[in-house]
């Protein structure tokens, strides 16, 4: 057993990147997640990986981009704000079946807004974001340990669907510091084979990337093969967390740093006598729908916490289909849902 | 007995181009894959074709190519050559897509110092959404956005980007060239041609400025497009190295 690491979840989530054999990240300073950018210049260097402070966010997705173009297992970070900037270079990737890992540690807006902690780009980072239909693989970690874990896999993911790999965090995640274990997981071979890569074209015929197909009905082709691709995730990629699922009166949905303060109060409410139970989606997207559908006959009542005015609750709502009541409590602008401020709205519900 | 002493080169296809006629960038992609053919570098490099006129530039080159979006091409460029400094990686760009919506990219991947190759293709107006004002348009040229002329005062100045990358210590090699006569094609050729030498010796930056002609909005023929090269726009965008080693 190697010994436990005291880190920060940015930190964390580098650390994960490397670990899975990331050797290129280009990233713009911007807080929460400046920790991530400098864990990330530090260790590229040791590990012979790439390492570029960008002009901008476009630049860094586009750089990103190219990395990947070119075969490289490839990362880039922001916050919110910057986040928006790279969705443009997001929608590229996936037109162009391109892998690539994207950080979002989440602040509050909308504009500016402030350095809290926030879950408000949930539609942004599940919906699209950018421009066209599509869809990323939406990873949400709730605690230090599963933020690197999630970043480590994330690669994985993206390689073999050919996708961007989207992390969504959020400001306390990113600053929070918990022990983390290494030793799980080993370090991985950083050459993967990528026959589509640009590498030049020696002993093979040029290959090409592109997102433009002008030709009759070639994009609507191109979208077709996308859709299936998104198909098969949905199929086979799904993750969460529940508790007492069974034979609970009221489900708790909540993600990411949230679901920790939801799980908090759902055993407090246990040890009151309170059927209360949660269900902790890891994948945001693909949204565990199925699992909620199944218990949602059973289950008098959903209530779904958020830092947000209330985005993942529409999915919560579409996955119940109107057969029990889906309630909502959230906070906004950086603010956090207490337990007490749970267990206040679960007392209410029964 | 006979001789072969002119053919397409390997690296350009052998396929109908989009082009109109007396555009010039039929002529750049000839120079571009001769030179990288006479290099020998054609199995190691990567293109990247940008957003404009030349974006289909893919269909045309034989040899590693992806495309970038509008402007981040240099960015593109950046990522792939690091990840590959024993490729030979250029972008190939307009002056839309290189002097307005990417001007921090080219800025600062010139500033970086990266040891790749920027073609810039430089006509004055945006070709393929119907000819507006470029960055580059002349003072007075009239354009789709521009109907009595660029008005200094209502639409900026046209933008020497050459001279202005000229002043960065990261940017080896800088040449201003034309494709209007075949004395400028030839000057063109060896400009582009040293601009990829200076990639393969791993000198740093290298950029060519290609003064080149869009007969169509210009509203002219393809042999005025060419006079008005030589009488207007070399004077203000004066052809020659502007920076070497």
């Amino acid at each position: 057993m190697t010994p436990k690491l005291l880190m920060c979840g940015n930190e964390a989530c580098g650390e994960g990147a490397i670990l899975a054999g990331c050797t290129f990240y280009a990233g713009y300073p911007i807080t929460p997640q400046n920790e991530l950018t400098a864990y990330m210049a530090r260790r590229l260097d040791e590990v012979g990986g790439v390492f570029i402070q960008s002009e901008s966010e476009l630049a860094a997705i586009n750089m990103v981009f190219g990395a990947s173009v070119a075969g490289a297992r490839a990362m880039t970070s922001s916050s919110s704000p910057g986040i928006s900037l790279k969705q443009e270079g997001i929608s590229y990737l996936v037109g162009c079946e391109l892998p690539a890992v994207i950080v979002n540690v989440q602040r509050g807006g909308p504009g500016l807004g402030n350095i809290a902690p926030s879950q408000a780009d949930y539609f942004q980072a599940v919906k699209g974001g950018g421009h066209g239909d599509y869809k990323l693989i939406v990873l949400a970690p709730s605690s230090v340990q599963e933020f690197l874990d999630c970043t480590y896999h994330a690669f994985d993911l993206a390689d073999r669907y050919r996708n961007p790999v989207f992390i969504l965090s959020d400001g306390l995640l990113g600053q929070m510091m918990e022990p983390v274990q290494l030793k799980t997981i080993g370090h991985r071979p950083k050459t993967i084979d990528k026959p589509w890569a640009l590498t030049g074209c020696k002993g093979r015929k040029p290959n090409v990337i592109r997102s433009l197909l002008l030709g009759d009905g070639v994009l609507e082709e191109h979208n077709k093969k996308l859709q299936k691709k998104f198909k098969d995730i949905k199929a086979r990629e799904v993750r969460a967390e529940s508790f007492h699922i069974k034979d609970s009166d009221i489900i708790l949905v909540a993600y990411g740093s949230v679901a920790r303060t939801a799980k908090a109060s759902m055993q407090k409410a246990r040890s009151e006598g309170l059927k209360v139970g949660l269900i902790r989606p890891i994948t945001l997207w693909p949204f565990p729908d199925k699992l909620i559908e199944d218990i949602a006959d059973k289950t008098k009542k959903f209530l779904v916490i958020e830092m947000s005015a209330g985005q993942m609750v529409e999915d919560v709502m579409l996955a119940v289909k109107g057969k029990s009541e889906v309630d909502f409590y959230g906070r906004m602008g950086g603010e956090i849902p207490t337990e007490e401020e749970i267990m206040q709205k679960i007392e209410a519900l029964i | 007995m006979r001789r072969l002493i002119f053919s397409r080169p390997k690296s350009l296809r052998d396929v109908e181009m989009h082009y109109c006629a007396g555009c010039g960038h039929g002529i750049v992609h000839r120079l571009l894959c001769e030179a990288i053919d006479e290099l020998g570098i054609r199995e190691r490099t990567i293109g990247v074709a940008p957003v404009g006129c030349a974006v289909l530039a893919y269909d045309y080159w034989d040899f590693d190519v992806t495309e970038a979006a509008h402007g981040r091409t240099p960015a593109v460029a950046t990522g792939i050559k690091r990840v590959r400094p024993e490729n030979i990686v250029f972008s190939y760009q307009g002056d839309g897509d290189l002097a307005a919506i990417g001007t921090a990219e080219i800025i600062h991947t010139a500033n970086r110092g990266e040891n790749i190759t920027v073609i810039f293709v430089n006509n004055g107006v945006y070709g393929m959404t119907g000819g507006q004002m470029a960055p580059t348009t002349l003072a007075g040229q009239k354009t789709d956005t521009t109907i009595a002329g660029r008005n200094l005062k209502r639409d900026g100045y046209p933008i020497k980007i050459l001279e202005m990358l000229a002043v960065l210590p990261g940017v080896r090699y800088a040449e201003r060239v034309s494709v209007h006569s075949a004395q400028e094609t030839l000057r063109a050729k060896r400009a582009i041609k040293k601009a990829f030498k200076t990639q393969v010796d791993n000198i740093g930056f290298s950029i060519v400025e290609i003064l080149s002609m869009c007969p169509i909005y210009w509203g002219m023929t393809a042999i005025q497009a060419a006079e008005r090269i030589e009488t207007e726009v070399a004077t203000f965008y004066p052809i020659g190295v502007i920076k070497s080693y």
